[in-house]
């Protein structure tokens, strides 16, 4: 007997079967299923796991285990920008934590959390390669390296200022939209 | 680009000769040909697309200078590449330009402009971007002439900085596939391969350093349904970026290495186990396999042999222990990467239970120019035990960071005084660390150690995966130790009780010492948790976790003892055992300090008298440091 998944909101299952539907013919490919939702849907509730397990008959506990022991899965929903220090040796003895530290005061956040506006995620990461440039964080996609704390605010604002802009501008298509109309 | 299928060794041999021809100008060897190329004024710009340099906005060079080229229509005789890391990540964005081999660094997108107008257009070296020898103290312009290439010996690292990685008809320029192909026309039998490897004396690069060879025999010895080649490049070792650096600079090596080993131990499937914090190697691996099947290297009867082989990525999610090669094992098959006990060995007993062999990035990309060049060849470098070379990533306190090959049992000396180019700022050197989480600190004395498997293993350390950390007198060693079994303690996958408990305790105690409540009692329980840890664990995390605690006891035992008895912290890290004091001379009695202070511990009056810290109210969040206008509160 098949049992009906709850959708408490709007997830986009339709994107969700396609992922299953690509690699669940090749054995052993729930983490790349995982990653793949993860990187569409930003996040893995435990909606979206019990909707997954279902789909591949997985027992639901096999997938949290999977969940919850790789570093890079999340339950939570994060921030338009997930800030990740890098906490590898080499950064860790050219200053990485005073970079935290500073990141923490700047944005009020501890690691792990996200701001009230849902702008940035702070996390510490294991160690990203590029210890030739070691301070390093990651914003997203983009690295930046030889950092210092006082380096911090700046780059911050940066991101803050290309959000500004953004959502300016999307509200100016709006109203353009409504004249328009 | 236009990629065919390769159906035999006469078609590798013909598509090596066209393309060979097309980037020669890149070697120096054929001088004559390039004088001929210089009068026609042909460029190749080689732009370094590694992690470092793309992060040091290497990638937007690379952009700038194709626009520009085509705007000025210089298309025809200039032409840009990608290329693999030439290691010097601390100089980064780097660019070459042949066939004057002048190397260019720190290329920011604003330099684009002079290199075309002076160098290419003119013939004028732009000396702003040249590397400056701090020994000779003058411009260098070729890379061999800098000291930190100077002792260095590249085969793993051949391809990289040479040619383009995303084009698989490069690697064939440079006879890659050649050993494969040999291989597959002479119908080789595996016993003659092995035979060769064996030869070589390669050891795992991955960090155990178990003969290759040996493992390849018994990887061969066991029948399976199916069988396995299974890649390692989990690099998850902090510090350590080798692995990494070949797969976007050379990828092509590490795969014509797992189908050999694939027709060696009779498998017909690979798996390339791949950390997701590698975004760009990732891609470069995708891009290769992508093009060694389009051109029948990959697939069925590869180069018309009745051999076949396929390949594919795992992507890892993020967990150090799947370095470790049962768990690997179980996350490439979508599970928790938890380790279980061997044997039996992944030889014997693998991915879905069949027969699998596992080798690391690095080891792979040596075996291609071992059968090439044979295995006498290699065994003559290096030392009695470890043939060879080993890539070692240079990072920490030392001026120059980055990546380096030298042969087996080059000194530690040569490589942080010669090739690093000494201790960043001119401080005093402290240790060196090997090994990452795993190894062992190197002090001073031992700085003449030739380094080999053997050698550091017998100084309590381990040569790992081969970070290479350098480490002055500001930093603690303690600290040290602390922050390696906090990273330990985090990655232990919570399996077995001396790993998950024993690296928690042990972590608890290092704590308690760092923040002052610490016995000499502690030194010996402490000592004798490690054994315990490392005698119980049930894999090689937990079995080498304690390493770093153990070698810093050997040798640095004074600074536990100052943090116990003394209660002070010698390199001035471990905030709990500071002060933090505002100098009276420097103070301009602003009075901003105050104003941070989260727990009012400073008081004075502004703009009379300077301000003062009140020792049993401060909590040391060192907040007020970085906000003092005139730099006058420090660490004592």
């Amino acid at each position: 007997m098949e049992q009906e998944v709850q959708v408490k909101e709007n997830f986009d299952y339709k994107k969700i079967d396609e992922i299953i539907k690509k690699y669940k013919k090749d054995d052993g490919m729930l983490i790349r299923i995982l990653q793949r939702t993860q990187e569409a849907v930003g996040y893995l509730p435990l909606e979206i796991q019990s909707y997954i397990s279902e789909k591949l008959g997985i027992p639901i506990s096999t997938i949290n285990g999977v969940v919850t022991f790789y570093s890079l899965f999340t339950q939570e929903q994060q921030g338009q920008y997930t800030i990740g220090v890098c906490m590898g040796t080499a950064c860790y003895v050219k200053g990485a934590q005073e970079v935290v530290d500073a990141i923490r005061d700047e944005l009020q956040i501890d690691v792990g959390e996200t701001t009230m506006d849902k702008l940035f995620t702070l996390k510490t990461s294991r160690c990203i390669g590029a210890c030739g440039l070691a301070p390093v964080i990651t914003i997203n996609e983009n690295v930046h390296g030889r950092l210092s704390p006082a380096d911090v605010p700046s780059i911050l604002y940066k991101y803050i200022k290309t959000h500004k802009k953004t959502r300016v501008e999307e509200s100016l298509s709006k109203v353009g939209d409504k004249n328009g109309a | 680009m236009e990629l065919k299928n390769i159906n035999s060794v006469e078609e590798l041999s013909k598509i090596k000769d066209d393309t060979y021809n097309k980037i020669k100008i890149r070697f120096s060897e054929d001088n004559e040909d390039k004088i001929l190329e210089k009068e026609l004024k042909k460029y190749h710009i080689l732009v370094c697309s590694g992690t470092g340099c793309v992060s040091s906005r290497g990638n937007m060079v690379r952009e700038r200078l194709e626009k520009e080229i085509r705007k000025r229509k210089l298309e025809e005789r200039v032409k840009v590449f990608k290329t693999g890391c030439f290691g010097f990540c601390k100089l980064g964005p780097i660019i070459m330009i042949h066939p004057d081999e002048t190397f260019y660094i720190k290329v920011e997108p604003q330099d684009v402009d002079n290199i075309l107008t002076n160098h290419i257009v003119k013939g004028e070296r732009v000396e702003k971007l040249l590397y400056k020898s701090p020994t000779l103290n003058q411009f260098v312009e070729n890379m061999n002439e800098i000291d930190f290439f100077n002792n260095q010996m590249r085969i793993a690292l051949r391809n990289c900085g040479v040619i383009n990685p995303e084009d698989i008809t490069e690697y064939i320029a440079m006879d890659g596939y050649k050993a494969l192909g040999d291989i597959l026309t002479n119908k080789t039998p595996p016993k003659d391969i092995i035979d060769n490897v064996k030869k070589s004396g390669l050891r795992g690069r991955g960090g155990g350093g178990f003969s290759t060879g040996r493992k390849w025999e018994y990887a061969l010895s066991y029948d399976g349904e199916r069988k396995f080649v299974l890649c390692n490049a989990d690099e998850g070792d902090p510090g350590a970026f080798m692995d990494r650096s070949i797969l976007e600079g050379d990828p092509h090596s590490v795969i014509e290495a797992m189908i050999i080993a694939g027709y060696t131990i009779n498998s017909n499937q690979g798996y390339v186990y791949v950390r997701a914090e590698y975004p760009i190697a990732v891609e470069r691996l995708e891009i290769a396999i992508e093009q060694a099947r389009k051109t029948g290297l990959l697939g069925n009867n590869i180069l018309g042999s009745d051999f076949s082989f396929d390949l594919d990525l795992k992507l890892g999610a993020g967990a150090f222990v799947c370095g470790e090669e049962t768990a690997l094992i179980q996350s490439a098959m979508g599970l928790r990467g938890e380790p279980r006990p061997r044997p039996p060995f992944p030889a014997e007993v693998g991915l879905w239970e069949m027969p699998t062999l596992n080798n690391n990035v690095e080891t792979f990309a040596n075996i291609p120019i071992i059968l090439r060049k044979g295995g006498d060849w290699y065994a003559s470098i290096g030392t009695e035990k470890s043939k060879g070379t080993k890539v070692f990533a240079l990072a920490g306190q030392i001026n120059n960071t980055g990546l380096i090959e030298v042969p087996m049992g080059t000194s530690l000396r040569t490589i942080i005084y010669e090739i690093g180019g000494g201790i960043h700022d001119n401080k005093r050197f402290k240790a060196a660390q090997t090994g990452g989480p795993s190894g062992g600190c190197i002090p001073e004395e031992l700085l003449d150690t030739k380094i080999d498997f053997e050698s550091l293993s017998d100084i309590g350390s381990m040569m790992g995966s081969g970070g290479l950390i350098i480490m002055d007198e500001t930093d603690c060693m303690l600290d040290i130790s602390r922050f390696y079994l906090e990273f330990a303690q985090d990655e232990s996958c919570g399996k077995c009780v001396p790993c998950s408990i024993g690296t928690k305790r042990i972590l608890e105690i290092l704590e308690r010492i760092s923040k002052g409540e610490g016995q000499m009692e502690d030194l010996e329980i402490l000592e004798d948790l490690c054994y315990d840890v490392k005698d119980s664990s049930l894999c090689g995390l937990g079995q080498t976790a304690p390493n770093p605690i153990l070698s810093t006891l050997k040798f640095f035992k004074d600074e536990y003892i100052a943090h116990i008895k003394e209660k002070t912290c010698p390199a001035g890290v471990c905030n709990n055992l500071l002060k933090v004091v505002i100098s009276d001379e420097k103070c301009v009695s602003c009075g901003i300090c105050a104003r941070v202070c989260p727990v009012n511990a400073i008081t004075g009056e502004q703009k009379k008298s300077p301000f003062h810290i009140h020792q049993d109210v401060c909590i040391k969040c060192c907040a007020c440091i970085p906000k003092c206008p005139v730099d006058a509160i420090y660490k004592a």
